[in-house]
């Protein structure tokens, strides 16, 4: 006889914790952005680029653990999520360090640093992008807590209330870009343009990495509300 | 009657095969839940089993096995050749033996009730005739197949609900936990024991009135809801384990009720699926003894027992393995849910078996977990696992009759020759 009992089988694996271990990755991604701007802004271009790679890597890892729950999500399981959220929060999550990944390249590629006048600013907008994505984690890192609570109750309010502080963090990087880009436009007659072009794009990516943590949260919504 | 002594050793052989059979296999489904939720250990578990499948099978065991017995064959039709009826229940214990043995070997989930019942109406109206057979009663079998997941599933669902309105989704719910979990208990006790009372102890002859049995099955709801409200007084809850995982006290009060709801599911297992292998085996020892096809006398006392260890022994000697390994394979049910679906599905069954009517333990507990799931309580379920148990649930019927009706001509070829 076959060491088999069919009740057990029924129990497929919870989609939530390879979930939140993603998003962990992802955020172990974006955080390193932080050092690495910095360094890029005080030209310790040997530091930086070690930084990168760091990000490249852990992206590569966050990229790893997404194909294996993608795999591992047959489509005959009843879930307390529904499969299309956890595939698009899984999708949401790894976009925000494909975006960490492209900042750390473009910038290091490019050996650009912004120009000192605009340095604190740059570095602040990073700074708040990390938040977002660390805030859209704690977000996720309630979805256990969700399934305790049959996503009903108390719980819902609270990562309702986590959820709208992303907003607000978002929000932030939003009036600092223009802020930044304002300061930028009155600069650029100054700077080499091919520099300028790629200064404002950065920027625009650094506002997409804060849009993009956002994303997760707006889809983790979408899973409160059903 | 012809070899007399031969057809009871048979007869016994066969039953023990079946329930060893029920006991190596059928035991670790009714388990699962309990111990995929970790709240109690393979060894704890496993000596809960042998103790609750032995005193169900036991007290309450009685009413299905009369019924497998002799309720849905017609007892007059065998009236003048009993003999007919001796070797269409040893053909039908063999044919739901040996197809359960080859359902194990593939892992298919079949019930042993399914098969049995399969095989018992196979012989009967092929062997016999057709109206050998008590239609009405098998229609009534067969509708509580499907009545019983469902209803197991609805009770499941509304416990869970209950649990999450009353504890969980709460202000304070570790206060809340364990100031309801007794209550929880209470009802466990509560429900088994009466239903054992009023229809279980009939064989015992302790003859209660309903009102005394009411009674007495409140006072040992009490008395078991105060042993569990006591072990939750003496928990030490550590609010640092609470960071990762803000539930995790929460769910150790659950494990005092786990433990109970335990028992109570290997006594609903006990007091249903016993009656599958002494049943025939019942119907065999009275028929040889007296010479006379009776449906009224009372299942004796020690075929139930033979029946409850074959059931021990099969989970002693195989079982416990099964057992083992279903608690590794489950890895993400909670007690708090784990109890929902274990509760509803005993009750689910301590009724049938109250009311005689042989139902699938584990088909049963599949439409409790099945509820839980629905209310968004289970991360994840496999829902392919469903629809093989309804294949095999139709392949089941058909095969336990022919292979029964193959036995059948052949012992009657061979013992009445």
């Amino acid at each position: 006889m076959p060491i088999k009992s069919f009740v057990a089988e029924m129990f497929g694996t919870s989609p939530i914790r390879p979930l939140q271990v993603h998003m962990e990755k992802v955020c172990a991604c974006v955080q390193q952005l932080e050092p690495f701007v910095q360094a890029a802004v005080d030209g310790r271009w040997e530091v930086a680029a070690q930084l990168q790679a760091e990000i490249a890597a852990r992206e590569q890892e966050a990229d790893q653990l997404k194909h294996e729950l993608r795999a591992h999500l047959p489509t005959s399981l009843l879930m307390a999520m529904d499969r299309r959220d956890v595939l698009e929060l899984l999708a949401m999550q790894d976009k925000v360090a494909n975006k960490a990944k492209d900042i750390a390249g473009l910038m290091l590629g490019r050996q650009m640093a912004p120009p000192a006048a605009l340095a604190p600013l740059f570095v602040a907008l990073v700074k708040r992008a990390v938040a977002a994505a660390m805030q859209a984690d704690t977000a996720i890192e309630e979805l256990d807590e969700l399934l305790e609570t049959g996503f009903r109750g108390a719980e819902v309010g609270q990562v309702r209330e986590m959820l709208r502080e992303l907003d607000r963090i978002e929000g932030d990087t939003d009036a600092m870009q223009v802020e930044l880009r304002a300061a930028l436009f009155k600069l650029e007659q100054e700077l080499p343009p091919v520099d300028v072009i790629f200064l404002y794009q950065v920027i625009e990516w650094i506002g997409d990495l804060a849009d993009r943590a956002q994303r997760v949260g707006s889809r983790l919504q979408v899973v409160l509300a059903q | 009657m012809e070899h007399a002594q031969l057809l009871i050793w048979l007869a016994c052989a066969f039953g023990l095969f079946m329930a060893w059979g029920v006991g190596a296999n059928d035991v670790a489904n009714a388990m699962s839940t309990s111990v995929g939720s970790r709240a109690l250990t393979i060894k704890q578990a496993i000596w809960i089993a042998a103790v609750f499948e032995f005193v169900g099978a036991y007290l309450a065991g009685g009413e299905v096995t009369a019924t497998i017995r002799s309720g849905m064959v017609d007892a007059e039709r065998f009236a003048d050749a009993p003999d007919l009826l001796v070797y269409g229940m040893l053909a039908s214990l063999l044919a739901s033996g040996v197809w359960l043995l080859i359902a194990s070997h593939f892992g298919w989930p079949v019930s042993t009730t399914h098969s049995i019942v399969g095989a018992i109406v196979g012989f009967a109206a092929i062997g016999v005739g057709v109206d050998a057979v008590h239609w009405e009663k098998i229609g009534a079998i067969v509708s509580s197949w499907v009545v019983s997941p469902v209803l197991a599933g609805v009770m499941a669902y509304l416990l869970f609900m209950s649990v999450q309105w009353l504890i969980i989704n709460t202000r304070d719910p570790l206060r809340n936990a364990v100031r309801f979990v007794p209550v929880y208990i209470f009802l466990t006790g509560f429900i088994v024991s009466l239903v054992t009372l009023l229809k279980g102890l009939k064989h015992l002859g302790l003859g209660l009135g309903s009102g005394q049995s009411y009674g007495l099955a409140a006072a040992i709801g009490l008395v078991i809801a105060a042993i569990g409200a006591l072990q939750i007084r003496r928990m030490r809850f550590d609010p640092s384990a609470d960071q990762r995982f803000h539930f995790t006290n929460v769910e150790r009060v659950f494990g005092v009720l786990m433990l109970i709801t335990a028992c109570a599911m290997a006594f609903a297992h006990g007091s249903n699926d016993v009656a599958n292998a002494v049943g025939p085996l019942a119907a065999i020892v009275s028929i040889v003894n007296t010479g006379l096809v009776s449906s009224k006398a009372a299942v004796p006392s020690w075929i139930l027992l033979l029946g409850a260890i074959g059931i021990v022994v099969g989970l002693l000697t195989f079982g416990q393995k099964v057992i083992a390994t279903v608690g590794q394979q489950i890895t993400e049910l909670t007690p708090s849910r784990g109890f929902a679906a274990t509760l509803a599905a005993a009750s689910t069954v301590v009724l049938a078996s109250g009311t005689g009517l042989p139902i699938s333990t584990t088909h049963t507990l599949v439409g409790a977990v099945l509820g839980v799931g629905i209310a968004r309580g289970i991360a994840a379920l496999n829902l392919r696992v469903i629809r093989n148990i309804f294949m095999s649930w139709l392949i089941t019927l058909p095969v336990g009759a022919g292979l029964s009706i193959v036995f059948f001509f052949a012992l009657r070829a061979l013992l009445s020759g």
